[in-house]
């Protein structure tokens, strides 16, 4: 049995008990990796030297006794949007395809000082903006529980990379069901967590008042332990809440007696896919039989979360990516007359369509003239719908509905129609919006053996919720393994 | 209700994003934000009258810095990925003025 | 003929003397390598963040009060994006929607001898640009960020001046009070103070506005006076002819004197402002605000009428050692030291002012310290070194800071007032020059002089004028 179809904490005890060391288990991922990136492209840059460097380091440490962690000597990969000192840093863009950050992102800072080696940099949609990591600029990265189809995104490289065992555990983003759509696509479980709670220093941003960087591994305990560790207040980062509790492995719990669980009737309509449906209604069941309290209630505002949500991130990002401009890194055009020409001709060449198509629409809506119309609306939409939250969360301790209306769809499919592919972020956008913690566990498969994925939400805060009821329904299921694996 | 996005709107935001497209973009760009528009528009029917607008989700207030020197010499740092350099400036085309 | 009447606002943008820039701990000092006071956060690097000085916002509502403005005690920051490469992120962190403070103004002093007061629209803080230096003879342009998120405060005035005199006015008294609130030093040679100047003109008794332009690159007093001056006369030359004065912004030549329209089409000048998501409000509660109430210092006018009134210090006088909070400064420490007004004034006013001039000095530049101008001071009024030997002690304390009780003592400058050994000097001199004494006996008066020169050189300086003209008196 290869190390890497161990979980990231499994292969932590290990390394503890001097079972293997941490070269070993950074060894095994590295080939593991070297031996399947030809079939699914998770990654974008793998840095073999620096990991086995880091990792003899890192061994050395937990020898003389000075590395605790539970993660001590563990690889792990970083979605390609995190700054990594002297590692390029890309967001699977063509404008940052020679960019080397000179400073590490404060999430993995908190990783790696507590002994994580990072293996590589995962790949992803150009600058987050997709659910397919098909806009990626390197190529698209396949599904590990068939290739032809698409993984999810953004963080389609660092799902791909867990669930095909690259890795045991990677770090995601999500803007807007980054983390938790393509968790779902490829099987494994990852976590968004509450706005805030982890710092957003060195995330290259997209959606700044809606990112957030959560973990990617095969199962909750994972995922909470890992939370913990890069979950700091940084006073870096101005959003950054500083939380009364970074406890998270607490809520691994088998038990959700008297929990009371909302399903919102307005995620069940037109558009689900029935497979997707029955899968996650016998998940909730599961539940029930747990002793937990279901019950169906309207959410409501469902269908104005995503434009809300489209127009607030392409804003945002349209203000954020002006940076990439060719004068301080990154690409530059080759030839260009005069300094518009060259903004211009480099942002046109280094970015890709879908990015362009955010950009230009974040630009119009804040447009003199359609500001109040468009982006004004947007947020006062956002005002309404974390009240609607506020409300459901009154009387429930977590919602629970599906990651995403359908399985993983085949390679080549979602790109022609950008608006389609925007409504398949229904369940996954109002957590962003609300700044709520989420989590997703595989609860099923459908008859094309592709994973389908349960959502958890939260009120903010209360991730010991979400945590507790995804541990609960876990211990339902097996880990299933993909083909790739 | 359709929302036809006018070739000066695309070279208008063109300039606000500078980005340029070629004709072939430049349809689809106009149909796709069309398209994209008609969606938002649906923002319309939800009545938000007396709603303020919420930009930051938490009622978090005056986070600060002291007025203390912490950085040192960053010329490295700043210039290590730069397309064009001189000594220690960024190079770019002559600007107006 | 028609009367046109000139509307002026003015736009100025005063650099905080904090000791760091506004949203990250580089040094704001002037100076250095290209490059060299930079991070992440002011080059605009991917995933960096901005974080807020608190010294900022407290400058920022100092000035709001102390020009009389509302406190916004909820206020925001906004993005304003515009591609330019001295704008690292290209986009500007500022304030449109909820700016610092709101509906101020200050008192000037018109020509007629009343005073008027100048509306201030808003104060805001935002972040300054880094600096572009033009390449001469290539086709490039160098960027250096040193100055790139060093804090500004934006002060909008109503459109309440009519003339150059009043935007001097105005732009001395806000000066004034920067400087004395320690906030800024204000200097528009050094760019650390910066006027743009909106105008419009309108016929005499009119009420609705005339289009407005804008002008930049205004660096000094006279420049801000020619440029409106020019402007007013194109702007009325226009309208004479029958057209139409177009909205746009100037840059003004001031060896040229004259201004040009800064237009480009590659800049559509829609900011597209939108609720800056990466930092939280600044709540400034009632305590805070009082805090800041009670650091307020006292301001010039105040000294002004105090010095005139408590120091009995001429106006003239006082209204120059006020018009420089540093010279304030010297002179209320020494004057408390020493008790005596009159005289520190009068060093200040004569011999600092021509040492400053001299050696190009500013106030703020200035090396001694009130201590030692009060010991030189009483060093003069107790007679222990003459009104020569205490200019030259000042020149020394003007270089060097030096203690003058130490230097006298060191270098025996010490008037020699001992009468015995003065009546012996005076004697020798009168013996050794019979001619000038019999001249004066003639009633040459003027011959006095050649001898008090020779007892003086006899005295190495060191004796006491009035004493010896006394003696010389006596004796012939």
């Amino acid at each position: 049995m290869s190390l890497m179809n161990l979980t990231a904490t499994g292969l932590g005890e290990k390394i503890k008990n001097k079972e293997i060391s941490a070269p070993e288990a950074v060894r095994a991922a590295l080939d593991a990796t070297e031996a399947k990136e030809a079939e699914l492209n998770s990654f974008v840059t793998v840095d073999r030297e620096g990991a086995i460097k880091r990792a003899n380091e890192v061994q050395k440490l937990i020898d003389e006794g000075k590395l605790e962690s539970p993660v001590a000597g563990v690889p792990v990969a970083i979605k390609d949007n995190m700054c990594t000192e002297g590692l390029l840093t890309t967001c699977s863009s063509k404008i940052l395809g020679n960019y080397v950050p000179s400073y590490t992102a404060e999430a993995v800072l908190n990783l790696e000082r507590a002994g994580a080696v990072i293996i590589g940099k995962t790949n992803m949609d150009e600058f987050a903006m997709g659910s397919t990591t098909e806009t990626s600029a390197y190529g698209a990265t396949k599904n590990p529980w068939n290739t032809g189809h698409v993984p999810g995104g953004s963080s389609g490289g660092s799902c791909a990379a867990v669930a095909a065992c690259e890795c045991p555990y990677a770090l995601g983003s999500d803007t807007g069901g980054s983390i938790r759509q393509p968790s779902s696509f490829c099987g494994v479980t990852g976590i968004k967590p509450t706005y805030g709670t982890v710092s957003r220093y060195g995330l290259i941003a997209y959606g700044s008042s809606l990112d957030q960087i959560g973990p990617v591994a095969k199962d909750v305990t994972d995922c909470a332990t890992v939370l913990e560790i890069i979950a700091s207040y940084d006073n870096k980062d101005s959003t950054s809440v500083k939380r009364d509790s970074y406890d998270f492995t607490s809520a691994l719990i088998d038990d959700v007696k008297g929990m009371k669980i909302g399903i919102p009737s307005d995620y069940f309509g037109e558009g689900l896919d029935s497979e997707v449906k029955e899968a996650v209604l016998d998940a909730a069941k599961e539940l029930e039989k747990k002793g937990a309290v279901i019950e169906e209630f309207n959410l409501s505002l469902v269908d104005y979360a995503i434009p809300a949500y489209y127009i607030i991130a392409c804003a945002e990002a349209s203000s954020n990516l002006a940076r990439f401009d060719g004068v301080k890194y990154g690409f530059r055009t080759e030839d260009y007359n005069g300094l518009h020409n060259m903004y211009k001709k480099t942002r046109s060449e280094g970015f890709g369509a879908e990015v362009k198509r955010r950009i230009m629409l974040g630009s119009f809506v804040l447009s003199s003239g359609y500001y109040d119309a468009y982006y004004i609306k947007a947020l006062k939409t956002k005002a309404l719908i974390k009240k609607a939250f506020d409300n459901a969360f009154s009387k429930y301790d977590v919602i629970l509905g599906p990651a995403a209306p359908s399985t993983a769809p085949a390679l080549g499919q979602s790109l022609s129609d950008p608006l389609k592919m925007y409504l398949g972020d229904i369940y996954t956008i109002s957590a962003n919006l609300a700044g709520l913690p989420g989590i997703t566990v595989p609860c099923g498969m459908d008859s094309k053996n592709l994973p389908i994925g349960l959502q958890i939400l939260g009120n903010c805060f209360k991730e010991k919720n979400i945590i507790r009821a995804a541990y609960s329904f876990e211990q339902t299921r097996e880990y299933k393994y993909s083909p790739l694996a | 209700m359709a929302n036809i996005i006018s070739d000066e709107t695309i070279e208008y935001v063109g300039i606000l994003a500078k980005l340029e497209l070629d004709s072939e973009e430049k349809e689809q760009a106009k149909k796709d934000m069309g398209r994209m528009l008609d969606y938002i528009d649906k923002l319309n029917e939800l009545d938000t009258d007396g709603v303020e607008p919420m930009s930051h989700i938490f009622p978090v207030n005056n986070v600060f810095r002291e007025d203390e020197v912490c950085n040192g010499d960053g010329r490295e740092i700043t210039l290590a990925n730069a397309p064009e350099r001189k000594e220690d400036c960024f190079v770019v085309p002559k600007t107006i003025v | 003929m028609k009367q046109y009447e000139t509307v002026i606002g003015l736009e100025v943008h005063v650099e905080l003397a904090t000791k760091t820039k506004i949203f990250c701990s580089c040094p704001t000092e002037f100076g250095g390598a290209p490059n060299s006071h930079t991070c992440p956060v002011c080059t605009g690097m991917p995933g960096s963040l901005p974080v807020l000085n608190k010294k900022v916002v407290e400058y920022a509502a100092a000035v709001g009060l102390a020009t009389n403005c509302r406190i916004t005690q909820n206020c925001k920051f906004d993005r304003k994006n515009y591609f330019y490469p001295d704008n690292p992120q290209n986009y500007q962190i500022s304030q449109l929607y909820y700016p610092i403070c709101r509906d101020g103004g200050i008192e000037i002093a018109t020509e007629d001898g009343g005073t008027k007061t100048i509306g201030i629209h808003e104060i805001h803080m935002e972040e300054d640009a880094g600096k572009l230096v033009h390449d001469e003879w290539g086709e490039s342009s160098l960027v250096d960020f040193n100055r790139s998120g060093v804090p500004l405060i934006e002060i909008v005035s109503e459109p309440d001046m009519r003339s150059a005199d009043e935007v001097i006015a105005y732009l001395d008294k806000l000066r004034l009070i920067i400087q004395y609130l320690g906030a800024s030093d204000c200097k528009l040679q050094e760019g650390s103070m910066r006027a743009d100047v909106n105008l419009s003109i309108r016929e005499a008794g009119t009420e609705e506005f005339g289009t407005r332009t804008e002008m930049k690159n205004l660096n000094s007093f006279k420049a801000i006076a020619r440029a409106i001056e020019a402007e007013k006369e194109r702007q009325i030359d226009i309208i004479e002819s029958g057209g139409k004065v177009i909205q746009e912004t100037r840059r003004w030549d001031d060896n040229k004197e004259y201004s040009y329209a800064m237009r480009s089409k590659e800049d559509a000048q829609d900011y597209r402002y939108f609720p800056e998501p990466d930092l939280v409000p600044v709540v400034i509660s009632d305590e805070w605000l009082e805090e800041i109430k009670a650091a307020q210092p006292e301001f010039r006018d105040e000294k002004l009428k105090r010095y005139k009134e408590e120091f009995k210090i001429p106006e003239y006088d006082a209204q120059i050692i006020t018009g420089d909070k540093h010279l304030a400064d010297i002179f209320e420490k020494a004057s408390a030291i020493c008790n005596n007004p009159k005289k520190v004034s009068n060093w200040l006013m004569v011999e600092t002012m021509r040492l400053m001039k001299e050696s190009n000095t500013e106030p703020s530049q200035l090396k001694f310290s009130p201590e030692n101008l009060a010991k030189l001071v009483n060093l003069a009024e107790n007679k222990v070194i003459n009104s020569q030997t205490a200019k030259e002690v000042f020149e020394k304390m003007f270089n060097d800071n030096t203690d003058p009780e130490k230097y006298v003592e060191e270098n025996g400058l010490k008037a020699v007032s001992d009468d015995g050994a003065l009546r012996e000097v005076v004697q020798k001199v009168i013996e050794a020059n019979p001619q000038p004494v019999e001249d004066y006996h003639n009633g040459k008066k003027k011959a006095a002089g050649f001898l008090v020169g020779q007892i003086m050189k006899e005295m190495k300086g060191k004796a006491d004028p009035a004493s010896v003209n006394a003696i010389l008196k006596e004796l012939l």
